[in-house]
């Protein structure tokens, strides 16, 4: 029985683990190519000073990236166990992107991690620098196939419904690969993870700034990361803007819902930006709206109009009617093939076979559904507003704050000063927590604005979930918090340590609290191969 | 190619992945299982570690591809098998969550109650997947409850206790053998003195522990454990649809193509051959052939289970008919030939790559060179 506890707790502990995870995923993405541009300088100035930065960050990228791959293989189990029928329903398609980003990218970034960590004394300059390039190549390449696997949940392109097989099938390999919704959700994700990097970087060399210590180390730190991370955040915006053009093409209703646009406004539509979402009264109890903005934004002209929830919930509620008719079929054919009555009634009604099923949450026999189940799907179709307003609003304001904390750290680094303007060095440090925040409220917007689908009018979340029992979801989940929890305090506690220890942590004995350099270690015969240099640096 | 074409050829592309696994993250999950017996102390375990630091990463990659592959040549599958054996999935998945924390954390703190608790934490993450997948492997050769409504939803109506049967859990030992004794066989390549002494007795005890019980779960299937055997006219080459034959149980039925194909035989023949091949070749000092013959052997084995219930991937026991096989299982003719595309195109670029990564990271790990490099290396 797939019970709403049942599919509660499912969604739970996918949103706890997704979110879990992706604390993680941005820092890899964009440290990796700060590691890049750190070691380019290196490799073109030969100043050791910059191979002690590739270093030490990359010390810091390795801590995080540990849990990254902790976490990351629970996304990989999850899927079979415990939303079994989306991984029958849509594997076909969903499940080729995953296999791929294993062969072209994982491969490539965990390979490459091994030597950049333990190679330096076995590469030359331009055989290590190559690495790390390839590095962080694999790391985005994997951003890339996950989020053409997630772009097509949002916007499920170049697929069709097979009532043989009972699943969708992939007509199109390249239509889901350059699906615009996709695309834009890899840029715009990517371009996030750089900032959070830079700001973490940045934020990172002000604390040593502010100490007064390792001066030209945290110097030069803060440079690359304001020039990266400035360019970052207005790509993140320019981006991000991009995504809601096509959001707002292919799911009207998270657009509506992202904007508390309860009925169609006349174009071109003003854009909210404050309102308290009435969700009983289907209403705004007060708002403070910028006219124009919003139509410009979503369909980039002064005429199309913006359907509101209203007009979607009228139209959807066609699509429903019409998919009652499309299962009905179906569950006629799955008895008997031969029935030609029931195949010709369903490929009428096959385009809404999805919006059918949304019934199945209220009736297992949807022919016998009342004109109430039917409201109940119909108001299901859109998801709940306020927590989606609220989640892009601030995410929105947090990047342009980046932008506007990147811009003065740019000027200033440009002018050389920025060592004295103390408050944006306490600017930058205390906002170290804030790309992960606003990197968790973009995905709660992208995947609970989803809601209630898994694949954007094709399944309902409701009958994706794997056929167990709710006792097994409790058991699983409490074992998921526990085990991240105490990960997440021995990830902060090392992240942290080395954090303060600084460069020091590399052991050359240049840096701040550190003794004058010890004595060349001991060689020991035969442990390297021959004319690998012995000691550390 | 034509659909039933690709259908054989993922069979065998799933089965090459699992073998990779079994032969790269093998030889690292079996180091795992050994480290906490063969270092007596801080330094011989870091030596022993750092011969699968550069590596342990991208070896695990072959058990991620080979889990994403599943999920996108045999969707069914996937879902059917890792829904079902729910509890299982979760052990191996948390044991699986030592070992990157386990190898890049351990050696960051410099206390010895921290750095022996990661060991533990390899140990686990080294011993326990390889039993749950052995586990898995036997229960597929039993047959699972399992069966589907008219929307291929599918029920798993055993429990996590009835996987832990006997022959089961012999196929578990096997498993755990058989990475053992990879895991010997690499560390006698990249160790000297007391470790490597240590790590070839493993070897020897470990090879000889898979070769028996291998034996005996071959006995085992011959003779007391019912087959599998489609008793209807199948469409090789027609749209999946598992619902769609009948399927009936049969005393000996593994062996059936044993006895229609006579060169099935070379299969299991190979496994015993290249096992004692590994313990002779301990034997006598080689390691690198040893390596390579206990390589070899995880092909065997892993092959002997796939040849013996092809065309069968994941019998039913409770609703036959719903069993899923190569032909019944298999994504779209679209999606296997694109992966396959993948496939050609990408695995021999990261079979160049990965061996370039070990040419350069090779040589023997000593503790001289750990103490030498203290805050370079894990």
């Amino acid at each position: 029985m797939l019970t709403e506890e049942l599919v509660d707790l499912s969604r739970l502990q996918f949103a706890a683990t997704a979110l879990y995870h992706f604390l993680f995923v941005p820092l890899t993405l964009g440290l990796a190519f700060i590691l890049v541009i750190m070691e380019l300088t290196y490799v073109i100035t030969d100043r050791p000073i910059y191979k002690d930065m590739t270093r030490f960050w990359g010390k810091l990228f390795g801590i995080n990236f540990a849990l990254g791959v902790t976490t990351g293989i629970t996304m990989e189990f999850q899927f079979g166990t415990n939303w079994a029928y989306y991984s029958h329903y849509v594997g076909d398609i969903f499940g080729a992107p995953l296999a791929i980003e294993g062969l072209m990218a994982f491969f490539l970034e965990s390979t490459f991690i091994g030597l950049f960590f333990f190679g330096w004394d076995r590469l030359n300059k331009w055989q290590h620098f190559m690495v790390t390039v390839l590095m962080a190549v694999g790391s985005n390449l994997s951003a890339l196939w996950i989020l053409i696997a997630n772009g097509w949940m949002q916007d499920p392109v170049g697929a069709e419904f097979s009532f043989v097989t009972m699943r969708m099938e992939m007509t199109d390999f390249w239509a889901i690969v350059f699906n615009p919704t996709a695309q834009a959700k890899f840029v715009h994700t990517v371009s996030a993870g750089y900032v959070t990097a830079s700001l973490f970087v940045l934020g990172i060399s002000s604390y040593y700034l502010l100490k007064g210590r390792d001066l030209g180390f945290a110097r030069r730190s803060f440079r690359i990361a304001a020039g990266f991370g400035f360019a970052s955040a207005l790509s993140v915006i320019v981006l991000g803007d991009e995504s809601g053009y096509t959001v707002s093409e292919s799911q009207q209703a998270k657009m509506a819902a992202i904007e508390a646009m309860w009925k169609t406004e006349p174009a071109p539509a003003a854009f909210t930006l404050f309102a308290l979402p009435n969700e009983a009264a289907q209403r705004n109890d007060y708002e403070l709206q910028i006219p124009y903005m919003l139509g410009l934004i979503g369909t980039r002209s002064v005429s199309e109009t913006l359907p509101g929830i209203r007009e979607i919930k009228e139209k959807n509620r066609a699509r429903i009617e019409s998919g009652m008719l499309a299962v009905v079929a179906l569950e006629k054919i799955r008895k008997n093939r031969d029935d030609w009555d029931a195949r010709s009634q369903f490929d009428l009604h096959k385009a809404d076979l999805g919006f059918g099923l949304l019934l199945k949450k209220y009736t297992v026999d949807v022919s016998q559904a009342t004109p109430e189940m039917i409201q109940q799907a119909v108001d299901s179709t859109i998801p709940r507003v306020a927590p989606l307003f609220w989640s892009f609003r601030l995410m929105v304001a947090l990047g342009f704050a980046f932008l506007l904390l990147f811009s003065l750290a740019l000027f200033y680094s440009i002018k050389g000063n920025f060592i004295e303007k103390k408050w944006l060095l306490r600017w930058a440090l205390w906002f170290i927590p804030m790309p992960w925040i606003a990197a968790e409220l973009g995905w709660v917007v992208a995947e609970y604005g989803r809601q209630p689908w898994t694949i954007y009018g094709v399944l309902p979340t409701h009958i994706s979930v794997s056929n167990l029992t709710p006792a097994n979801i409790y058991g699983s989940l409490a074992g998921f918090i526990g085990f991240y929890t105490v990960l997440l305090i021995v990830e902060m506690y090392l992240m942290t340590k080395y954090a303060r220890q600084g460069p020091a942590s590399l052991g050359t004995g240049k840096y701040h609290g550190e003794k004058a350099p010890s004595p060349s270690p001991i060689h020991s015969g035969g442990a390297l191969p021959a004319g690998a240099p012995a000691n550390r640096i | 190619m034509d659909y039933e074409t690709l259908k054989l050829v993922w069979w065998l592309l799933i089965g090459v992945l699992l073998v990779g696994f079994a032969i790269m993250d093998g030889h690292d999950m079996g180091m795992g299982v050994l480290l906490p017996f063969v270092g007596k102390n801080d330094l011989e375990r870091r030596a022993v570690i750092n011969t699968v630091a550069p590596h342990w990463d991208g070896n695990q990659v072959w058990f991620i591809t080979a889990g994403g592959a599943i999920f996108a040549a045999w969707p069914l599958v996937y879902a059917t098998a890792f829904s079902g054996f729910y509890w299982a999935m979760m052990a191996a998945l948390w044991a699986l969550f030592f070992r990157p924390v386990g190898f890049d954390y351990r050696s960051k703190i410099q206390n010895p109650t921290w750095r022996s608790t990661w060991d533990w934490g390899l140990f686990i993450g080294g011993a326990v997947p390889p039993i749950i997948f052995g586990v898995a492997f036997g229960n597929l050769l039993l047959g699972v409850p399992f069966h589907f409504n008219d929307f291929l939803m599918s029920t798993y109506t055993g429990s996590f206790w009835a996987l832990l049967n006997p022959f089961a859990l012999l196929a578990g030992v096997v498993s755990l053998g058989m990475i053992t004794t990879q895991g010997a066989n690499y560390l006698m390549m990249r160790t000297e003195g007391d470790i490597y002494r240590r790590v070839r007795t493993a070897s020897l005890l470990f090879s000889v522990l898979t070769f028996v019980t291998f034996a005996l779960a071959g006995w085992w299937v011959a003779t007391g454990i019912d087959g599998y055997a489609i008793t209807s006219a199948i469409d090789p080459g027609g749209l999946p649809d598992p619902q769609n034959k009948t399927v009936a149980v049969a005393t000996g039925a593994w062996m059936h193509n044993y006895a229609q194909y006579g060169w099935a035989m070379w299969v299991p023949i190979t496994a015993f051959a290249a096992l004692a091949a590994s313990i002779l070749f301990s034997r006598l000092h080689r390691a690198g052939v040893a390596f390579w013959s206990s390589s070899l052997a995880c092909a065997g084995i892993i092959g002997t289970a796939g040849v013996s219930m092809f065309p069968f991937i994941m019998p039913s026991s409770s609703d036959p008919r719903s069993s899923l096989t190569v032909y019944d299982a298999a994504s779209s003719h679209l999606t296997l030939g694109l992966m396959f595309g993948a496939t050609v195109i990408f695995m021999p670029l990261i079979i160049f790559y990965t061996s370039w990564a070990y040419k350069v990271m090779w040589g023997k790990v000593t503790t001289e060179y750990i103490a030498a490099n203290d805050k370079s290396v894990y």
